[in-house]
């Protein structure tokens, strides 16, 4: 149980800055998780709160105490690694007790501590065996049960689940997120994967060279980016480059001929000029009138299909089209979209930060 | 802020101890060396070197000392290159023994080669008299450089094919399809497609050979008689046979180091330029062999074990042979063993009293400097790292002069001591040990060590209860394998030993020289034996895999 807050840290490879400054706060129990593209400084930062990294400037503290120069064997953490890092020569069991070990608790005690950690993660079964001889998820299962038996202050997880297969990603995603749930620990989770990050989350920070974007729950972030980056690198969207006129009192966009939308209560009062909007593909659909477009292909996915669209100015759209029709379009076809205000947003186009009202970096 | 985890630590303290030891123990050694070299009775000279230069008799023995080397590095290439390709390319019958096989005449030591085949040879040797008792014909001789040729090259054989078949393993048989989809088969692709992958191995394995092959002692000592190569010099001029400026062996010394370095510099240049990783997917299959061309690959696989093995299984049969006077007579007993049971009771109880302490050091040593150099590199354990690379240029015969003209002086006298021939084997091993360490501590994930640690595991723990366990198995192969190149070494303790840690090959040696063939052949047979079961040990923890001397 411990809330983490970090204050203007900074790291430095050989004098080249990966983190410049960075202030996070991590609420107590809380799944937190790093979200960004690879390179982005994740990895850092967690190392960082693991004892694993130096620190060139600023703070960790854990429950108010700044825990810096603790080293990291005392720190308290479970961690999880991509590569599972389980002890080649030590059995499940044995790889799940050497925290205990370490933390000299007696054996009886520790057994059954042992036996209820693999029970939790169902791998009770295999307790007698070597890595060598597990999957890559059941050495997995191994790995967290044996952050979790410590009962750390903290859990750190790097990218626990990208070297398994899609099914098992996704089977263990909801392993690692009931297991933290009961356990009620809290928990930095690092991830390249926003769909994985929105699935687990209780809130997540997006990162970009080395630089917090935006902090928030899963929704939030999708729905109210706080700039472009965001809303590019979570879910997919259409950017159009508009201008923001001001009438009157009145905000008003163009998207196209015919559809001037009024987002005079969306926008911040002073936004106007050179904007972008932002059209999630779900924001459109097919209609009898609206924005005049035509077809450049149709991808059938099952429940929905795919299509890209010309507008009128040249742009391609992309939208989901779920109604249920005899046949897909044919490339060169004549369409009405339809585009929901209330899913937009805005951006600066050329600082690309957030216009909208009560969105806050 | 101070940086956490990674500040002054114990490991610092081990790096510096260990630093501290090695300068005292190998640098300072060395360096009196290079001081005696240029200096007499206290002031600069260079007369040794002047002494070397200015006649044949001297610098003849580079000359001869080189001849050879290059000699035998290509005369082993020619022999080993084949080898390893048919063994590579085709399916040969008792594969996996044969390997075996080629592996034991490797670690065979190299004066028990040359002991052999004079016992064949030599001016009393079986084929010797044969020859002449039945044809009234004269045997080639096997003293002089042919001799010296013919031996180190079969020892030396085995070492670039280990290292050829080695290098083999990587090399992802899609390659050799792609040359064969573009039309280049058969010698063509051996020479454009294979040679140039192959290369920075081959460029690795001939310093290996140039190296063992330029320092060996034994071979020359024994079957050189009057040819007479640049190590054979040093040890007469240190022993005082050519009674010269103590400053001359010295100087000898020195410039066989500076050719060993120079070579070993270059050979560095080229492979660094030259390496690409690489990493067989599918590795080459071999296929089945048919019809005479199958008979000539066996023949020749198998003339060449005949001619490496043959002459090791004439020693063992000699040392049943009945003995007068040290020489061979008729008949077959085991008076050899029965009447130097006292020596080599000795012989034996030393070998495995120095071994093993030897042993034990290196493995300590090799473990406790692969860690920081992969781990905690620095500055300090990068320099650490390449000390312990310097023994890898110096001759064992020049490991021991250092050693003794370092500690028979205050403030350190070793000199006669367990302790001296403890240190000198460990340090003539070190740069391997350390090598085959360092490679088996990068291919452990440090995510594994920082599991340990974050599950409040001190660096010590984590060092002792996860990574050397972990890595035992492999540690444990290595150990072995130094342990038989432990047992077989000569020339590094030939200037250090006394009767109270005289060891088997000494004793072997020492029986030789004094013409005590009966002796000497029990004893080769005895140091045979344990060579085989250690490899034999080795097969059986390192299961298949490769073996890098
Ligand atoms: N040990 C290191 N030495 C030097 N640079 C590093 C090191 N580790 C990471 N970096 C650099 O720091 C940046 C952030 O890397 P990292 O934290 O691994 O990113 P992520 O985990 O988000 O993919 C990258 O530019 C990377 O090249
Ligand atoms: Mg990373």
């Amino acid at each position: 149980m411990t809330r983490i807050a970090l204050q203007s840290l900074r790291k430095e490879y050989a004098g080249q800055v990966a983190i410049p400054d960075l202030n996070l706060e991590i609420e107590d129990g809380e799944f937190f998780t790093l979200l960004g593209p690879s390179g982005c400084g994740k990895t850092t930062l967690l190392r960082m709160i693991a004892g694993f990294n130096s620190i060139e400037a600023g703070t960790i503290s854990f429950d108010g105490t700044v825990i810096n120069d603790r080293p990291a064997s005392e720190r308290n953490i479970g961690m999880v690694f991509q590569n599972y890092a389980l002890f080649p020569q030590m059995s499940a069991a044995k790889n799940v007790g050497f925290g205990l070990q370490t933390r000299k608790v007696p054996r009886a005690d520790a057994e059954r501590r042992i036996e209820q950690a693999l029970d939790s993660v169902r791998m009770a079964h295999l307790k007698d065996r070597l890595p060598g001889q597990m999957s890559g998820g059941q050495q997995q299962r191994v790995a967290l049960a044996r952050a979790l038996v410590i009962e750390p202050a903290l859990l750190l997880m790097d990218e626990p689940l990208s070297n398994l297969d899609a099914k098992l990603r996704v089977e263990m995603r909801d392993t690692i997120r009931e297991a933290q749930r009961k356990a009620g620990i809290t928990t930095v989770y690092v991830t390249h994967d926003q769909e994985e990050a929105m699935a687990v989350s209780d809130r997540i920070a997006v990162m970009n060279l080395g630089v917090v974007q935006q902090v928030g729950a899963p929704a939030e972030i999708y729905r109210r980016p706080a700039n472009r980056f965001v809303a590019e690198f979570i879910g997919k969207t259409n950017l159009l480059a508009r201008d923001l006129l001001r009438q009157d009192e009145k905000a008003m966009v163009a998207l196209g001929t015919g559809t001037e939308l009024d987002v005079t209560g969306l926008v911040t009062p002073t936004a106007s000029g050179r904007i972008q909007v932002s059209v999630r593909p779900e924001a459109v659909r097919a209609a009898s009138s609206g924005l005049r477009a035509t077809i450049v292909d149709e991808t059938f996915l099952g429940s929905h299909s795919q299509v890209r669209a010309r507008l009128e100015t040249g742009e391609i759209i992309e939208f989901l089209e779920f109604s249920r029709r005899s046949s897909l379009w044919e490339e060169g076809a004549e369409v009405f979209l339809e585009v929901d205000r209330d899913m937009l947003t805005f951006f600066d186009l050329e600082t690309g930060a957030s216009i909208m009202q009560g969105t806050s970096a | 802020m101070k940086v956490a985890g990674k500040s002054f630590d114990g490991w610092t303290s081990v790096a510096l101890l260990l630093t501290a030891g090695y300068l005292f123990l190998v640098v300072w050694p060395l360096i009196t060396v290079l001081i005696s070299s240029v200096s007499s009775g206290g002031s600069f000279t260079l007369d040794g070197f002047a002494t070397f230069f200015s006649s044949r008799l001297y610098y003849g023995t580079l000359i001869n000392s080189l001849m050879v080397t290059v000699c035998v590095t290509i005369l082993a290439f020619v022999i080993a290159f084949p080898l390893a390709y048919f063994m590579t390319m085709f399916r040969i019958p008792g594969s996996r023994t044969i390997q075996v096989l080629i592996l034991a005449s490797m670690m065979s030591p190299p004066f028990i080669g040359a002991y052999s085949w004079i016992l064949l040879l030599g001016n009393n040797g079986l084929i010797t008299r044969w020859l002449q008792g039945t044809f009234g014909i004269s045997a080639p001789s096997i003293y002089g450089f042919a001799g010296i040729l013919l031996v180190l090259t079969l020892q030396l054989v085995p070492l670039i094919f280990t290292y050829l078949m080695g290098a083999w393993r990587t090399i992802d048989v899609s390659l050799l399809e792609a040359a064969e989809s573009m039309g280049v088969t058969g010698w063509r692709r051996a020479a454009k497609v294979i040679t140039p992958l192959l290369l920075p191995t081959v460029l690795g394995g001939s310093l290996l050979v140039f190296v063992r092959a330029f320092a060996d002692f034994g071979t020359p000592m024994l079957i050189g008689q009057g040819f007479r190569t640049i190590p054979v010099l040093i040890y007469s001029s240190f022993v005082g046979e050519v009674s010269i400026d103590s400053s001359f062996a010295a100087a000898v010394a020195v410039i066989v180091i500076a050719v060993t370095l120079a070579v070993f510099l270059i050979q560095k240049f080229i492979v660094d330029r030259r390496t690409f990783s690489m990493t067989a997917m599918r590795a080459i299959e071999p296929t089945r062999l048919t019809g005479w061309r199958g008979w000539l690959v066996y023949l020749y696989i198998y003339s060449f074990l005949t001619l490496a093995l043959a002459p090791l299984l004439v020693v063992v049969v000699s040392s049943f042979r009945n003995t007068l006077y040290g020489q061979f007579v008729a008949g077959f007993s085991f008076n050899n063993y029965i009447n130097a049971q006292r020596d080599i009771t000795r012989y034996v109880t030393n070998t495995f009293s120095i071994g093993i302490t030897a042993l034990v050091v290196l493995v300590v040593i090799a473990v406790l400097v692969s860690y920081l150099t992969v781990r905690r590199k620095n500055a300090l354990t990068g320099a650490l790292d390449t000390m312990t690379m310097v023994p890898y240029v110096v001759p064992g015969l020049i490991i021991g002069i250092a050693l003794i003209t370092a500690f028979s002086q205050p403030p350190l006298v070793l000199t006669g001591t367990f302790a001296i021939m403890v240190l000198a084997l460990a340090i003539r091993r070190l740069p391997y040990t350390v090598r085959s360490t360092t490679a088996l501590m990068y291919q452990f994930s440090p995510s594994i060590e920082e599991a340990a640690v974050s599950l409040g595991a001190s660096k010590f723990r984590t060092l002792m209860q996860v990574i050397v366990p972990a890595l035992a198995p492999g540690i444990l192969a290595g150990a072995v394998l130094s342990w038989v190149t432990i047992i077989t070494e000569l020339s590094t303790t030939l200037f250090l030993y006394n009767t109270s840690t005289q060891t088997l090959s000494l004793g072997i040696y020492a029986q030789v020289i004094r013409g005590q063939q009966g002796t000497a052949a029990a004893l080769s047979t005895i140091l045979l034996v344990l060579t085989m079961l250690s490899l034999a040990l080795l097969m059986r923890i390192g299961g298949n895999r490769e073996i890098r001397v």
